[in-house]
């Protein structure tokens, strides 16, 4: 398996939202080198004509009726927010991704 | 007096019926004991008030949601959360007349198996405070030990509730996945994650699955238990068929004194009617924790993205435009071991990594799955130590994050494959409690508590940390 990079580490983490410090970037780039490799013994087994799971048990959909139910009042699911304005999350404008 | 190291659930519920204590002196006597011990524990991170009425108290681990009663989840990004609703766990429990004695300390985000990962700090071991009480639910493990609660809620993805019982003495259940709602519950590895019950023995452990199991509308993983929860009486084991599968019982990481207790235990399956016999699972150990770290780590990376500063939790101050502010908040927000979850998963979830990393564990998983379902046409139950070693110290493994996940070695396999698992405390070594894992086929619970209380009462190991019994 070969080394994260550097410029490959940002990129992941700009992909997950995370603002690394160049400390962390050292500290835990050389974590997931040693995680990847562990883990990338997966590749390991030939696992053609193996299928996939994703869950646990046979479940199939299901389906609820379409009926209106009581939900969180406004102040409620406001409650928790950082910060509010009026019945909206008020958040810093924009910024491009 | 009411001893709140050696009083059951079961017990309790018969003191509060027959009107022996009031709700009130029993609660009363359990925050005597939180107050007494906590300060040396850190068990607890919230400790609530008396709600009232005629029940019995409990603990609930800080990753399932509490109405009107924060739930951090062991994260400074849930600092100061104050769930607006009750998980359905709660519900259940309340619905009984359970009263909350407070929110049990957890790796951040149960991510870990030490609990040193909490963003609050560690909590200790009740046998050895120099020691740790496994995870990440050893808050609710420790209450439970040190009589801080007769019983608790835990959660398991990978063995958080079976590994920290093992290391501090208690029963506790992984139950089959989508018998217990997680509705409520803060989400880290969906198709893993379950909620279970702790408890001091067998039946106060079968007693609280039985009232937390079932289908929840809110929940639609949920299934109906094809059974009655049966509280069992564990006269003998005739009948049984036990399976030792040689992977998880010989393998190098397990201590001596480990592998002696766990063969006592397994000697005693025999005298107690047990068919016993050898197994394998070629590929659970060797494979598990890989296949594990590649499909935990990668949906936690898609559950974790809801923590954005946005709708609760932690936002960073500090300006800039709003994808600063996410990159920023979560970056303060999240610890280590989150951060490191989040950029495995991401990784082998993007675009050229997906199928040599996520793809090829979710078949991994298959594998494992069907290996176990090919046991299980043998035998009824499988036996093995939970967790390869005693408690260890506090530090001992936090600098290099694979030593700690060799903690799970010997729980992660049977998680993969949607089974229940039972820890059972069946001795000592060195001075500390080691578990013995029962691992059935799905909605085989009514079997692992049959065979759990037939080997407690058997062992007759008594609970009580030696330093506490006084």
């Amino acid at each position: 398996m070969a080394n994260i990079s550097r410029e490959q580490l940002l990129h992941v983490a700009r992909l997950a939202r995370l603002e690394l410090r160049d400390d962390e970037v050292d500290r835990l780039g050389a974590q997931l080198n040693d995680i990847l490799a562990a883990v990338g013994k997966v590749a390991e087994l030939d696992l053609t004509g193996v299928p996939p799971t994703s869950h646990p048990l046979d479940v199939v959909n299901v389906w609820g009726a379409d009926e209106p139910q009581p939900c969180l009042p406004v102040d409620e699911a406001l409650a928790n927010a950082p910060e509010r304005e009026g019945d909206y999350f008020k958040v810093p404008p924009g910024g491009s991704s | 007096m009411i001893d709140t190291l050696r009083l059951s659930a079961e017990e309790a519920t018969r003191l509060i019926r027959e009107r022996e204590v009031t709700g009130a002196e029993l609660f009363a006597a359990y925050r005597q004991a939180i107050d007494e011990r906590n300060p040396e524990l850190h068990a607890y991170l919230h400790v609530c008030d008396d709600p009232g009425g005629e029940g019995v108290p409990i603990a609930i681990k800080d990753v399932i949601g509490t109405r009107g009663i924060p739930t951090t989840a062991g994260s400074r990004i849930l600092e100061g959360y104050v769930p607006v609703y009750d998980a359905t766990v709660i519900e259940r429990c309340k619905a009984q007349g359970l009263k909350i004695l407070g929110k049990t300390n957890t790796d951040e985000f149960a991510m870990g198996s030490s609990t040193e990962n909490s963003a609050y700090g560690p909590t200790r071991n009740p046998w050895d405070p120099e020691r740790v009480p496994g995870g990440s639910g050893g808050g609710s493990a420790a209450a439970v030990a040190a009589g801080l609660a007769p019983w608790a809620l835990g959660s398991d993805t990978g063995g958080s509730i079976k590994q920290p019982a093992a290391l501090c003495g208690n029963v506790g259940l992984r139950p089959t996945y989508g018998t217990v709602s997680r509705y409520g519950a803060i989400a880290f590895a969906s198709s893993l994650d379950q909620i279970g019950p702790v408890a001091r023995n067998v039946r106060d452990c079968a007693l609280l699955y039985s009232i937390i199991a079932g289908r929840d509308p809110h929940d639609s993983t949920t299934v109906e238990l094809p059974a009655p929860v049966v509280l069992p009486e564990g006269d003998d084991l005739k009948g049984l068929r036990v399976g030792v599968p040689r992977e998880l019982n010989e393998h190098e990481a397990i201590e001596p004194g480990v592998r002696d207790a766990v063969q006592r235990a397994i000697e005693l399956c025999r005298t107690l009617g047990a068919e016993v016999g050898e197994c394998s699972l070629p590929h659970s150990v060797e494979y598990g924790m890989p296949c594990y770290y590649l499909i935990a780590p990668a949906e936690a990376s898609s559950n974790l993205a809801r923590y954005d500063g946005v709708r609760f939790g932690y936002r960073s101050g500090g300006g800039g435009d709003r994808l600063a502010m996410y990159e920023r908040t979560r970056d303060e927000g999240f610890g280590d071991e989150p951060k490191r979850r989040i950029m495995v998963g991401t990784y082998a979830l993007s675009a050229g990594y997906y199928d040599a990393f996520y793809g090829q564990a979710q078949k991994v998983r298959t594998l494992l799955a069907r290996e176990h379902a090919e046991v299980f046409e043998r035998f009824d139950v499988l036996v093995s130590p939970t967790s390869p070693t005693v408690a260890f110290k506090l530090g001992s493994r936090t600098e290099n994050p694979l030593a700690m996940y060799a903690c799970d070695l010997m729980t992660i396999p049977s998680c993969l494959a949607g089974l229940p698992g039972l820890n059972v405390p069946c001795g000592l070594s060195e001075g500390l409690p080691v578990g013995l894992q029962l691992i059935g086929p799905q909605f085989s619970e009514n079997a692992l508590f049959r065979a759990g209380r037939a080997l407690e009462l058997a062992l007759g190991f008594d609970p009580v940390p030696t330093r506490l019994a006084g």
